[in-house]
């Protein structure tokens, strides 16, 4: 039977982890992650997983040891945020291009300069090009339930390739949630044994990895990297099925609320899009059509059923937690245009930037944002394509 | 109680405050509810002023943001009504307990409180020194609001004070911050 209990973004992940016990983790400290990887440590200290834990001197070095330990034949994990993944930008491309099924839970912050610890999603952006396949959770069942489910979609015989699992530092990683345990031996038996894909250690089939690839074959490598993208969200949907079998707990590719039938709309991630809900509530009890679509899995990213979803509104906002410099638009609005851009029929689509750093989105900003939509609907006037709320002027 | 029940904490670092918000949102978990225990964050340094809040529900709790209209307002350290304005985005009928060796009646017209709301006081910091020995005042003041939002009973509230507790400290610190929760549920006063 499920378990509730009252715990941090962080302990919940760390206690998937736990019940997961992968075979080695590669651990180096970063605010808002520490604390994950401190009571993680903490269960290898105790003897509650069988985990080998590799202690590194940076996280260049933690997901160096993640892509040898994961071709050696292991199931690898290690946990990151802001300039820790900036860092290990280099290593994510040879662990994806490697095909190597590494779980890693990114907990999001700002980078510097100037220095600030607080969430936001300009780390895991600038990884959205990197081959990792990224799922979004908005409060800590959701990231508990993720980093399950990336397991299953990470060593996969069809996809093999990493995940990372994104959640709000701070406002999720250190606040207090109710949530829902799995027992361990479901958990267990819903991820399964790991599969061992041509392992270093096999010595009797011996195998290289990360050889030179001249112009004439790394075309066609790259294009198979691609292709298995497109097998991702199929994938994704049947891990979502099995888990809710023995959860109860629905997931999809995103998450729609009150959009089936919406005029105007928001599209935001993680934490934000629980407020925004509550605001959606209020605005529908006032009669006002407004709906919301959250993204799950955002790398890959879903354009089709994304595009289906949104196309029959009349304006929508996309808010973005992170900005994109010297393009027009920040990272999710310009996936959102995409998916929007063959349809002649579409939303008047307008790009807001919110919460940089740990600013509060406060419910007064999502209404701010539907009023503006409400006026687009009307007139079908926009003063402004993009602009920065919750800020000074 | 209302379908929700929002609460700030205000506190100064090294009281206590974030331990009693936790505590009182495991406390809270029973019968069903949804629960948040949130500080908020910033450098943290002892005496400095700092806000803790929690959300107690018989739904999902989906707002990811800051309390900013408190139903009960609870103050842990008196010196912060001199330096912060407590009462801010209460509601008309919001309760503020406050930790002072004074009277009610007279922290009603230190805080101007609407004849609507309420005002209640508790010697928290002089419970504690009695009975740990150390000006940690989160203990009463957890068995006030305790008392005053009536979210728990004393002896469920009393059972999770020894179970956070208990992972930590000897019993005897145990045994002073049990006795300690019990009397600020008992010595509360309204005004």
């Amino acid at each position: 039977m499920a378990k509730i209990v009252a715990v941090t973004g962080n302990e919940a992940v760390a206690n998937a982890l736990r019940q997961v016990n992968p075979d080695v983790c590669a651990a180096y400290p970063i605010t808002p992650q520490t604390d994950m990887m401190q009571r993680f440590s903490g269960f290898v200290s105790d003897g509650k997983v069988k985990t080998e834990i590799i202690l590194v001197e940076s996280e260049h070095s933690s997901m160096s040891a993640c892509v040898g330990a994961s071709a050696a034949g292991g199931r690898v994990i290690t946990a990151t945020s802001s300039q820790g993944l900036a860092l290990m930008n280099e290593i994510l491309y040879i662990a994806s291009g490697t095909r190597l099924p590494i779980v890693m839970p990114v907990v999001n912050r700002a980078l510097s300069a100037p220095l600030n610890i607080h969430g936001d999603h300009s780390d895991a952006m600038g990884a959205r090009d990197s081959g990792w396949i990224q799922l979004w959770s908005e409060n800590a069942q959701e990231a508990y339930d993720n980093t399950i489910q990336a397991f299953r979609i990470a060593e996969h015989m069809d996809i093999r390739l990493p995940v990372m699992i994104c959640l709000d530092g701070f406002i999720i990683s250190h606040s207090i949630e109710r949530i829902e345990y799995l027992e361990d031996e479901q958990v267990q038996n819903f991820v399964g044994e790991f599969k061992q894909l041509y392992p270093l250690l096999d010595l009797a089939h011996p195998v290289s990895y990360g050889p030179l690839i001249l112009p004439d074959y790394y075309m066609e490598f790259r294009k198979a990297q691609a292709e298995v993208n497109t097998k991702v969200p199929e994938v994704v949907l049947d891990v979502a099925a099995d888990f809710e079998k023995i959860s109860g707990r629905k997931y999809g590719l995103f998450e729609t609320y009150r959009l089936e039938d919406a005029e105007i709309g928001i599209v935001i991630l993680n934490s934000a899009a629980g407020t925004t809900k509550d605001v959606i509530d209020e605005f529908r009890n006032k009669g006002i059509k407004a709906g919301l679509l959250k993204p799950r899995l955002y790398r890959p990213f879903p354009y089709v059923e994304t595009g289906e979803a949104l196309k029959h509104l009349k304006a929508l906002c996309v808010l973005d937690r992170a900005d994109s410099f010297g393009s027009s638009f920040s990272p999710v609005y310009m996936d959102i245009a995409s998916s929007l851009y063959p349809y002649n029929d579409k939303p008047i689509l307008i790009n807001k930037i919110y919460g940089l750093g740990g600013r509060d989105y406060l419910p007064e900003h999502a209404e701010i944002v539907l009023n503006e939509l409400i006026d687009i609907a009307e007139t079908g006037n926009v003063k402004s394509y993009k602009e920065y709320i919750g800020v000074r002027e | 109680m209302a379908d929700t029940l929002e609460i700030r904490w205000h506190g100064r670092g090294g009281q206590g405050t974030v331990t009693a918000a936790k505590v009182l949102a495991d406390a809270c978990l029973s019968g069903g509810r949804h629960v948040q225990a949130f500080p908020e964050y910033g450098p943290e340094r002892a005496g400095a002023p700092l806000r803790a809040y929690n959300r107690v529900s018989s739904h999902e709790l989906r707002m990811h943001c800051p309390v900013l209209h408190p139903q009960v307002v609870s103050i842990v350290d008196a010196t912060l009504l001199d330096s912060i304005n407590v009462t801010e985005g209460a509601k008309e009928d919001a309760a503020f307990i406050v930790n002072t060796s004074k009277d009610p009646q007279e922290i009603r017209k230190k805080l101007n409180a609407l004849p609507t709301q309420k005002v209640y006081t508790i010697d928290a910091t002089r419970i504690a020194i009695e009975n740990i020995g150390r000006a940690l005042p989160n203990a009463p003041m957890l068995g006030a609001v305790c008392k005053v939002t009536g979210l728990v009973t004393l002896e469920h509230l009393l059972e999770d004070v020894r179970k956070s507790f208990g992972k930590k400290f000897s019993q005897k610190i145990i045994d002073g911050n049990l006795e300690a929760t019990r009397r600020g549920y008992e010595e509360v006063k309204e005004g």
